[in-house]
């Protein structure tokens, strides 16, 4: 085995993770690098490369998924975990639970009493001057008293070997999630090791979260607390993190306008109503909460949020307002506060820090400002943080310039120095520079420390920044457990038979009329590629059924699925990828992957699978138009994922309300594009022509029942039998009927309301056709068209109603959807 | 009674009543609304509030009357139902004293004035703490160089605070126009600053922004202003509206009031409502509406003078 340990860089002026000072391994290491050197570079590169599978397959992504702008990034993880000793550990985890005391007794005063800034111990500049300071909040009291649930340390870890808090996270600290996704990937990836090394689990963090929000969260006598966790969307770029946390959590995911303040009482929109919320974990931030006291061009938020919070009727973890205590100039003032506060000293020291608001320390900061990197006090400032380092002479001038115009708005920081980790890129074993993220969440004993943390890894291998916004990756982190307890695995509570919940009451409208319009749009695009493919397969084969062809773009141009004029290749390709044709596929596969990113939560990893598949070919087509036959084979795959995810909806979905509305979406949908295609079918030329009725059968799905049953070709009278009235045929008009009248039935029976009976009625008349008539010779040429012509008149009644019918449910139970506005007047 | 510009020590009290009325014909029913009033004049050394009544159609399902954390009167309220229309109407009776007059050159310098604020490590005052807060950013402040040079010629080395703040309320005065047309609510003060024109709130804004970025301690006071032009003097602008100005914190003087819209220092034509860091803390009435459509209130305000009205 070669020696992989040979090829290693190593920097001696950092502290290498891995190798000591004489580039021996560490002893924590020495069973994990044993494990290295019986690898070859090939099986690593191999395992590595399931670890991004891993990651690509359940969908683990920083930015967003289904972008729009398809801006998505997969998350970064390195093969090779962090280990941190017990002992080492331990100093780590104590530090951090001092400090997210510190803090939580500081937000205390400042919502409070204020000592601290009566007493100077901390400037109002640095608090007043903050836009995470919120006026409306000061003099709220959290039930349960803590304001600070949740708390995370960003870590550097010297050339000596200590580690040193940068920054403090206590806002929304964003990444305990993808450390638990890290972890589930890497201990799969080395399971052995994992055991041996005896590292210590992650779930009792999780599980303390769970209890703690559970038990402050203020109950009336009798209810049982519902927790949810608030995300600002789909658009956040830690969106991932949120659905995968309330899922781990067991929380609804639920978005701003999911909830709605009534008597100072916070409540979720469901389909049965309104459901009091009485805990919720926030992942928006301080001044998008409530759009009515705090940041009024919010629509991310709840209004009145603050009040149910004033009046003690909501937990909010973190406290609103705790953001205040992200500025980094705080970091000087701490040593005192905790000496004041606690008597004792900080366990974990502070990156040196001279916040520029005090004259002497400005000019101490300015005195040295070239090594210093220069952060704004306050995140409403314009200005990113400046490595003066990189500054030539005319920009350090500009940079003083700025700190003496306005110096308490700016803070200068000592350079952190990172340690070097080994990671596997490239075939071989790099060393790159770490940051560690550790976090703290409340219990009733104190401060529990996440025993792990998340591990973020420099882009290059030069540099000294990690930032997941700045590129570079992640890393598991393996706490070892010496001779500790190992904490609990990863297991649910016990649930027993008083637990069964037969069905979800806490899902929101707005994901429910989501579903709809995501089974409406998975049918539309299914339809739409259907017609387009009759109408390119005949175009590129050059036909010699013109008849039928020109019947076929008719009826296409009728249902708005063809844009009108010009030459019939370019219309395709409008009708197919254009991009300014409001009816085109393209536009609907957007709008089917706008629906499907509201809803991933509700959505399979299969199911979600087939839809990045969906959208990779979208864009792949975007990207380059290509020639019709490649259209064509593009749509025969499209057809092919958009039945596998018809089939996901069929099997692999809990019947739940918003699988039904799932369903009444696709159905209506259908209903809507069978009875709208076969009524301009009859009205049209091809009637009667055989190769119209061929694609007509292809437009219905159903040209292998009708061969198998008929072994003939096709004729009006049996074509019609089979794509309108056959109740065992999911493609014919009938079937869609009764199927939409049982789950109408369902929903006014589960939610009340007058029963739907619009459709009904026309299906009565529908089955009732005689198709017989259509036979006899009596009627002749003209009755024949008479009766054609009656039926397809029928079926466009059918087609109308299916679309009020959509809008009647849509106000009936969406209706309170609805946004809301701010006014002002003087 | 007067309408002039200077202090009259002939007068020491007025007694005015006020109708604020604001009424909202909402284009769609809205379901839900909540709305926040700043429409009860808060107490003070110079002012008192001899009678008020709030009148609200429809009826809200929550009423709360508190004080926000500015110390101004709130009132919460909160409407359940769907309701087209939105009618809220303050009637308000008020007693205004006249306020000492003051020798604005016997000031502190500005400087020393922006020094005392600064943080120096020793303990803060009741006081202090207080003026503390009306000295950063705020919504509708921001803080700019901008603000620093349009007021530098106010601001020379060592001049006695309140005789700068008074430069700059007539520099205001005379470099701006009031046009109502020029601004709305959110037209940020750059803007302002660049067109010279706009209205009282974004005068008062100017100002604060001016002040603030000078480390200097300033609030944004909403309220009314007597308005009745004698013959052959020109009426004052504001009339018949809700109207702002700004109140500046200095050592040994405390709070003291400037008017830029008018060039004067309040006294007994200035009738106080509300005071915070800007507008959107005490704006008299905003809220979250379900629905709605387009919204654009009614407002009226009338100012009478009590002898006037009734004796």
């Amino acid at each position: 085995m070669p020696d992989l340990l040979a090829a290693l860089p190593h920097d001696t002026r950092a502290y290498h993770e891995l190798l000591d000072a004489s580039g021996q391994v560490r002893p924590h290491w020495r069973r994990f690098h044993q494990h290295l050197m019986h690898s070859n570079p090939a099986q690593l590169s191999q395992r590595q490369a399931l670890v991004a599978r891993q990651i690509q397959e359940n969908g683990i992504t920083y930015n967003v998924y289904a972008d729009p702008k398809g801006t998505d990034r997969p998350w970064e993880l390195d093969l090779l975990p962090n280990l941190i000793d017990a002992e080492e550990w331990r100093g780590i985890a104590t530090g951090v639970a001092q400090r997210a005391r510190l803090l939580d007794t500081v937000l205390a005063d400042l919502y409070g009493p204020q000592r601290l800034l009566r007493e100077g111990l901390l400037p109002t500049e640095l608090v007043f001057g903050h836009n995470n300071f919120l006026w409306p909040c000061q003099g709220i009291q959290p039930p349960g008293g803590t304001f600070l649930h949740v708390y995370a340390a960003d870590l550097r870890r010297a050339p000596d070997g200590r580690w040193w808090v940068i920054a403090d996270r206590t806002q929304t600290p964003s990444g305990a999630g993808y450390a638990l996704e890290n972890r589930q990937i890497i201990s799969r990836t080395f399971p052995e090791l994992f055991r041996e090394l005896r590292v210590q689990h992650l779930a009792s963090y999780f599980r303390t979260l769970r209890e703690t929000l559970v038990s402050q969260a203020p109950c009336d006598t009798g209810e049982t607390p519902l927790v949810v966790l608030l995300t600002p969307g789909r658009f956040n770029e830690t969106y991932f993190e949120h659905l995968y946390l309330a899922r781990h959590l067991g929380f609804p995911l639920v978005e701003g306008h999911d909830l709605t303040v009534r008597d100072a009482t916070l409540y979720l929109k469901t389909l049965g109503g309104l459901r009091r919320v009485h805990a919720l974990l926030r992942r928006l931030d301080d001044d998008f909460c409530d759009p009515l006291e705090l940041r009024s061009d919010s629509a991310l938020g709840v209004p009145g949020l603050l009040e149910a919070v004033r009046q003690g009727r909501v937990l909010v973890a973190n406290a609103l307002g705790s953001g205040v205590l992200e500025s980094p100039g705080l970091l000087g003032f701490l040593p005192k506060i905790q000496q004041h506060l606690f008597g004792d000293e900080l366990l974990l020291p502070s990156i040196a820090t001279w916040w520029c608001g005090e004259p002497p320390v400005l000019e101490q900061a300015l005195d040295k400002l070239a090594d210093l990197l220069v952060l704004p006090a306050f995140p409403s400032q314009s200005f990113a943080p400046v490595f003066a380092n990189s500054l030539d002479e005319a920009g350090l001038a500009k940079l003083a310039a700025r700190l003496r115009a306005r110096p308490y708005a700016y803070v200068a920081q000592e350079v952190a120095q990172l340690s070097q980790a080994p990671v596997w890129q490239d075939d071989c074993l790099q060393s790159r520079a770490i940051g560690m993220r550790v976090y703290a969440v409340a219990s009733a004993d104190g401060y529990r420390v996440l025993p792990g943390g998340l591990t973020r890894v420099a882009a290059e291998a030069g540099a000294d920044v990690v930032a997941m916004q700045s590129g570079g990756g992640s890393k598991d982190t393996w706490v070892l457990a010496g001779r500790e307890a190992l904490g609990e695995p990863l297991r649910p509570r016990p649930l027993g038979v008083q637990d069964i919940v037969r069905r979800d009451p806490y899902l929101p409208s707005r994901v429910v009329e989501n579903l709809f319009w995501f089974g409406r749009y998975a049918e539309r695009c299914d339809d739409i590629s259907r017609l387009l493919r009759v109408i390119l397969v005949r175009y590129v084969d050059d036909d010699d059924e013109p008849l039928a062809l020109e019947a076929a773009v008719d009826l296409a141009a009728q249902l708005d699925l063809l844009p009108g004029e010009g030459e019939l290749e370019t219309r395709l390709f409008q009708a197919l990828i254009g991009e300014d044709w409001p009816f085109s596929l393209r536009a609907n596969l957007q709008r089917l992957n706008g629906s499907a990113a509201q809803v991933r939560g509700r959505l399979s990893r299969e199911n979600w699978h087939a839809l990045v598949e969906i959208q990779r070919e979208t864009h792949l087509l975007e990207r380059d138009e290509g020639d019709l036959g490649e259209l064509l084979d593009f749509l025969n795959r499209l057809l092919m994922s958009l039945s596998a995810l018809s089939g996901f909806a069929l099997d692999d979905m809990t019947r739940d309300d918003g699988w039904r509305f799932l369903m009444i979406g696709r159905r209506i949908e259908r209903l809507q594009f069978l009875a709208e295609a076969i009524a301009g079918f009859l009205l049209g030329r091809a009637a009667q022509d055989q190769a119209g009725l061929e694609w007509l059968l292809e437009l219905g799905n159903s040209t292998i029942t009708y061969r198998s049953r008929y072994q003939a070709a096709p004729q009006l009278i049996p074509v019609l039998d089979l794509l309108l009235l056959d109740e065992q045929n999911p493609h014919a008009v009938s079937f869609q009927l009764s199927e939409l009248k049982r789950a109408l039935q369902q929903l006014s029976d589960d939610f009340g309301g007058p029963p739907e009976v619009g459709l009904d009625l026309l299906g009565e008349r529908l089955r009732a056709v005689d198709l017989g008539t259509l036979d006899s010779p009596l009627f002749g040429e003209a009755g024949m068209r008479a009766v054609l012509d009656g039926l397809g008149d029928l079926l466009r009644e059918i087609a109308e109603a299916a679309g009020q019918l959509s809008d009647r449910l849509t106000l009936r139970y969406f209706a309170h959807v609805d946004a809301s506005q701010q006014t002002v007047s003087l | 009674m007067t309408s002039s510009d200077k202090r009259s020590d002939a007068v020491a009290s007025a007694r005015y009543r006020v109708m604020h009325d604001t009424h909202y014909r909402y284009a769609a029913p809205v379901s839900l609304a909540q709305q926040l009033a700043h429409l009860w004049p808060r107490e003070s050394s110079w002012q008192h509030c001899l009678s008020r009544q709030l009148t609200i159609s429809p009826e809200p399902t929550r009423r709360r009357d508190e004080q926000d954390v500015f110390g101004n009167p709130l009132t919460r309220l909160a409407f359940e139902r769907p309701h087209g229309e939105l009618e809220v109407g303050a009637r308000l009776e008020v007693e205004v004293l006249a306020r000492p007059a003051i020798d604005l050159a016997t000031s502190p310098s500005w400087e020393s004035a922006r020094d005392s604020l600064g943080y120096s490590g020793q303990p803060l005052n009741t006081e202090r703490l207080e003026a503390s807060r009306f000295r950063f950013e705020s919504p509708a402040v921001r803080i700019k160089h901008a603000f620093v040079l349009f007021a530098d010629d106010c601001f020379t080395p060592g001049r006695p605070l309140l005789q700068a703040v008074d430069a700059l309320m007539r520099k205001i005065f005379t470099d701006f126009t009031f046009d109502p047309a020029a601004t709305q609510v959110a037209t940020p003060l750059l803007e302002v600053l660049e067109k010279r024109r706009g209205v009282c709130q974004d005068f008062a804004h100017l100002m604060l922004a001016c002040l603030r970025s000078r480390g200097l301690a300033a609030r944004y006071v909403s309220g009314y202003l007597l308005t009745q032009p004698p013959p052959g003097q020109p009426r004052l602008i504001g009339a018949d509206a809700s109207h702002a100005w700004v109140s500046v914190y200095c050592p040994r003087f405390g709070w003291v009031d400037f008017d830029p819209t008018n060039a004067v220092l309040p006294n007994l034509e200035h009738i106080t409502l509300a005071w915070g860091r800007d507008f959107s803390d005490v704006s008299p009435l905003r809220g979250v509406i379900l629905g709605g459509g387009s919204h654009d209130p009614e407002v009226r305000v009338t100012v009478l003078p009590v002898d006037e009205a009734e004796r």
